[in-house]
């Protein structure tokens, strides 16, 4: 019968199923362009992208040198680059820079392994020769860290360096300096002004108003911080409804209603606050009622503007106000506005816990906003990290290559196949110096086998300058990066890298049918 | 096309009448054709999942249809994430789910084996051999190579003082997944999880009290065993306090929120007073019940529902911390770590009822606020929680697999002590037994006793297939010596050390896994080969 010479289909109709060579292929070719992709913005001399968002927010522009941001926004169908993206996500979330680094090590990995899979080198070999050669890195890496948290002299120098380094591949770059020198809690941007109008200030700025007719300037301030409905209080009672059959009664529900509402702005100011901050609306009528108390109301600040309000105030979120005695209210020294450009915030100064302030970024356009955003972001993150684990490396490809030179030692002492692997670890970590250089225009193959001399002749602070296109010692040039993102990006490449070169299948299931909608759900 | 047996008969005047409708918008095959057809599917799915077998096995990476990627090693979830179509590859896909559920282990083998199996299955039919014979040799085949693992198996001692010994078995199963990079650690993390929450008297182990939960970040060397619980939730209010000791829990399953009666109501407020009246009588709830909790002795309230605004700063201003949206399995899991009762009513609180714990704190991670609440020293220490993290999702994913696997290895050994060696080296035994047996046969089964014996090799081929070595010689150069040295722990070198002694590597596999293995493929190769006729609906891609 004709049946039997048909194909039999084990999968569903459109699912497509890639096999051994095929699906290796597809998988280094995905993640080699997503590292292509970033490589270019490696290093003080990186360049930027523009993205251009798609689907609700079409046509929005963005402009970014972070790796993390641009992989975000790249839509990829390729599973092993979606790999890498998720990596470089994490990478954002857990120490939030080095980004690009990790991808581009991991494509470079894979590059490597791509070459070393035609010479008939079995997947799992490699894997086992770069878990050596990732064991051999760290323990390099580990052993030229450097603590100097015992000194707090040196160690606020460490910050500074690390702050300079990481913020001068990006758009601050001009401000490093200024940049480098603010420590942070929370960050509003305004547009307007240029970047170097940007300062950071003592205390903490909301961006919002006080109501109409209340003081606009409140010494010796007592803070209460509520989340509260200050419209009309809903029936929390399950399943009433209001039911009148007179116009009559209306109004009485009306007053009723209104009467509610004032006797909870006599509760809330029983409280003897002169400042009310409300997470939710506060509509005419208690506005009107604060007003006349010579209360400050301030409605709708955000969920996380309370909560860090709450925070640096020593108060608390309130929700109801039956005992006043029990409510812990906020103080400061001085709630003012202040202008910055056109636009009025609120400052509170003197805050009770004195911990919080605010940098405000200035800068021409929302773009330059958002990018110096980011980068103030990674820095910080940077910082953050670096004040828990206070080793540190030197930059600048110096770690780079202080690893590749133990890695290649390694795999001259290796006897077996693993040494090949080993080698290639080097070679693709060699290639992140070579990627800063080409960068930034110079001859990467010289300043990179300069490079490589000087590490094996143990001059293990060796970094590249890219302001005079040289070898030069990082040290020196205060060019220092944490330890604790140095490791990560070790980690996190070798484990992806490893991941996508084990994978020798790649099943595709049918995509799912869009049903139409109905226009309802 | 048409004349299927079956389909038109004819009436004693010769016209036909149709017995089965709708005949053109069915497919159907029928005979040895349909047998041919399952087994070319089923060897489709074996030979899919059969690189993945052996510490040198690779991966896949499964695309969902949304796209979502999976990169894993295990047969189960390789099978699962498929979405085969055709009717025997999901009996397949079933068969490796089977497995899993039963043992947890060996998932891709049983898959393996069921194909090789089918394979040999297909030769015997096209020499003429009725496929009801071949079944019932295999069967007979099947418990010829149970009684063969039965007389080779060795006693395992598992001691809750030694644990090395369970450790390396765990090590063997974690040793073909991505994890091998801190392959002890996740192993002694697999082991203490079970010895914890096991009762070695009983010889049982309760996989309720084994939480794993995941998070991404950090390395994977960061994985640990909590004895306690965790969950991914923080404090209702961000001012309560981070870190509680000596906690009394009140582990509720009403909302903070006024009551609402099941039966339909409907409520009707029609004047002011009944608005102040239902004004009052709302807060007086919310009062009551944070009382309620309070005088009953609680310090943490932890809730499987919301909490209004309300309540929430009540709880705060009452120095009463809470947990909200807690789910079910969750909360059922910290009642048995605290030994406190689910209460579903604020009345029903008493002092008795409440769970105690040692310490309860919230966890941060990373840059971003993630946090989660770990709930540790509790009354019961069984409930443990293995916490694991790692460079991105998709290892997570896999890490959690894999350490499901160990645990589950380990659980089927303190169920079962005794054991065969792995590396194949069983399967060779049994394929050299089941071999031997087959001359002693006069009927034709002995036919179906040499495939099987053949099929049986199929997993040693494919694990030095996939280590690099040269399969037939390998295999032929172990069965030669399993023979001559009577050593049934020969198996093969899938790490390429020089020695083929499985008890020297210590790569053993719990007999019962083994037995399973056996007896289900068998069981479904003798589905599949009773099958004779199929009917689909057609749905025009053929």
């Amino acid at each position: 019968m004709e049946m039997s010479l048909n194909p039999v289909r084990v999968l569903k109709n459109e699912a497509q199923e890639e096999k051994a060579e095929m699906a290796r292929l597809s998988s280094f070719i995905g993640a080699i362009a997503i590292g292509d992709l970033v490589k270019s913005t490696l290093g003080p001399k990186g360049m930027d992208k523009i993205l251009v968002a798609n689907g609700r927010n079409a046509g929005q522009v963005e402009v970014t040198n972070d790796g993390a941001t641009i992989l975000r926004a790249v839509g990829v169908d390729n599973p092993a680059a979606k790999i890498l993206v998720d990596m470089s996500r994490v990478q954002d979330e857990e120490v939030g820079d080095g980004t690009t680094s990790v991808t581009v090590l991991a494509s470079e990995l894979l590059r490597e392994a791509e070459k070393l899979v035609e010479q008939k080198l079995h997947p799992q070999i490699i894997v086992s020769g770069w878990r050596m050669a990732t064991q051999v890195a760290l323990d390099a890496l580990t052993a030229v860290a450097q603590d100097n948290s015992a000194n707090d002299e040196t160690f606020k120098a460490d910050l500074l360096n690390i702050a300079r380094t990481t913020l001068s591949s990006k758009i601050l770059h001009q401000h490093k300096e200024f940049f480098a020198n603010l420590a942070v809690e929370a960050i509003i941007k305004k547009s307007g002004g240029t970047l170097g109008d940007s300062f950071l200030d003592d205390g903490f700025l909301l961006d919002k108003k006080p109501g109409v007719h209340q003081p606009q300037r409140i010494e010796n301030a007592k803070i209460l911080i509520a989340n509260t409905p200050m419209d009309t209080d809903k029936i929390k009672v399950f399943g009433s409804s209001i039911k009148v059959d007179s116009l009559a009664k209306i109004a009485d529900l009306e007053m009723a209603e209104k009467e509610k509402m004032k006797e909870k702005v006599n509760k809330i100011l029983k409280h003897k606050c002169n400042v009310f901050i409300n997470r939710q609306l506060i509509y005419n009528y208690p506005e009107q009622l604060f007003a006349d108390a010579k209360v400050m109301a301030i409605e709708h600040a955000d969920f996380d503007g309370i909560e860090r309000l709450a925070y640096c105030t020593g108060g608390e979120i309130a929700s109801t106000f039956e005992n006043p005695s029990l409510v812990k209210l906020g103080e400061c020294d001085v709630i003012e506005q202040i202008m910055i450009g056109e636009d009025t915030l609120l400052r509170f100064s003197g805050v009770k816990l004195g911990e919080a302030c605010t940098i405000v970024i200035r800068g021409a356009t929302q773009q330059i906003l958002d990018e110096a955003d980011r980068s103030l972001h990674d820095a910080l993150c940077v910082l953050a990290a670096t004040v828990k684990e206070s080793r540190i490396i030197y930059g600048g490809g110096c770690s780079e290559a202080l690893m590749a030179n133990a890695v290649f030692k390694k795999a001259a002492l290796t006897s077996g196949k693993e040494a090949i692997a080993i080698e290639a670890f080097g070679r693709a970590l060699l290639s992140l110096p070579t990627a800063i250089a080409d960068n930034a225009g110079y001859d990467s193959a010289q300043l990179v086998s300069e490079l490589r001399a000087g590490h094996a002749q143990g001059k293990n602070q060796l970094g590249l300058n890219m302001d005079e296109g040289k070898v030069a010692n990082v040290r020196e040039l205060g060019i220092t990066e944490s330890f604790a993102v140095k490791r990560q990006v070790l980690m996190s490449a070798s484990e992806a890298a490893e991941m996508i070169l084990r994978v020798d299948n790649i099943i595709k299931c049918a995509p799912r049918r869009r049903v139409p909608d109905r226009g309802y759900c | 096309m048409n004349a299927f047996p079956g389909t038109f008969a004819f009436d004693e005047y010769g016209r036909p009448f149709i017995i089965l409708r709708d005949q053109e918008s069915q497919k159907r095959i029928t005979g040895t054709d349909a047998i041919k057809t399952h087994i070319m599917a089923a060897r489709q799915i074996a030979s899919t999942v059969k690189t993945s077998l052996g510490p040198k096995g690779l991966d896949k990476i499964m695309v969902s249809s949304d796209g979502d990627v999976t990169v894993t090693n295990d047969g189960a979830t390789i099978m699962k994430l498929m979405e085969v179509e055709h009717e025997i590859a999901k009996l397949m896909v079933q068969l490796s789910q089977s497995q899993d559920d039963e043992i947890g282990d060996g998932t891709t083998g049983v898959v393996v084996l069921a194909g090789a199996l089918l394979e040999q299955a297909e030769s015997l039919i096209d020499r003429g051999i009725h496929p009801i014979r071949i079944a019932d040799g295999f069967e007979l085949a099947a418990q010829c190579a149970i009684k063969q693992l039965d007389a080779i198996a060795e006693p395992f001692p598992v001691d809750p003082n030694n644990k090395e010994p369970l450790i390396q078995i765990a090590m063997t199963t974690l040793g073909s997944k991505i994890v091998n990079k801190c392959h002890r650690q996740m192993a002694e993390m697999a082991v203490d999880a079970v010895l914890n929450v096991a009762d070695i008297e009983k010889k049982d182990v309760n996989f309720e009290l084994i939480k794993i939960e995941t998070k991404v970040g950090g390395r994977m060397e960061d994985s640990m065993l909590v004895k306690g619980v965790i969950v991914d939730k923080t404090l209702s209010h961000s001012q309560m306090p981070k870190e509680l000791r000596n906690v009394k829990l009140a582990i509720l399953t009403c909302p903070f929120e006024p009551p609402k009666p099941k039966t339909k109501h409907k409520l009707d407020v029609t004047s002011a007073e009944d608005y102040r009246a239902l004004r009052e009588y709302e807060q007086e709830k919310f009062t009551l019940m944070v009382k309620q909790v309070k005088d009953a002795g609680a310090t943490l309230a932890i809730c499987q529902w919301g909490f209004d605004d309300e309540a929430n700063h009540l709880l705060l201003q009452q120095d009463l911390p809470a947990v909200r949206w807690v789910g079910g399995p969750e909360i059922e899991l910290i009642a048995i770590a605290t030994g406190g009762r689910i209460v579903p009513r604020f009345e029903e609180l008493t002092p008795e009822k409440l769970g105690s714990a040692g310490l309860v704190r919230e966890m941060a991670f990373g840059t971003s606020k993630d946090k989660m609440l770990v709930i540790e020293e509790c009354k019961n220490s069984k409930a443990v929680t293995i916490f694991l993290r790692g460079g991105n999702a998709m290892i997570i994913a896999e890490a959690k697999r894999s350490i499901h696997d160990a645990i589950c290895v380990v659980r089927s050994l303190v169920k079962d002590s005794r054991i065969v060696y792995g590396g194949g080296a069983a399967e060779i035994s049994c394929s050299l037994a089941v071999a031997k047996e087959a001359d002693q046969l006069s009927t034709l089964e002995q036919y179906a006793f040499r495939a099987f014996s053949v099929a049986l090799e199929s997993i040693p081929l494919a694990l030095a297939e996939n280590s690099g070595l040269h399969p037939i010689e390998t295999l032929s150069e172990l069965k030669a010596s399993q023979v001559a040295e009577k050593k049934p722990s020969l198996g093969v070198d899938c790490m390429l050390t020089g020695d083929s002694d499985m008890k020297s590597h210590n790569v053993v596999e719990s007999l019962n896994s083994k037995k399973q293995q056996i007896l289900l493929s068998t069981q479904l190769v003798k589905m599949i080969l009773k099958i004779d006729d199929v009917r689909s609906k057609n749905d025009g891609s053929m």
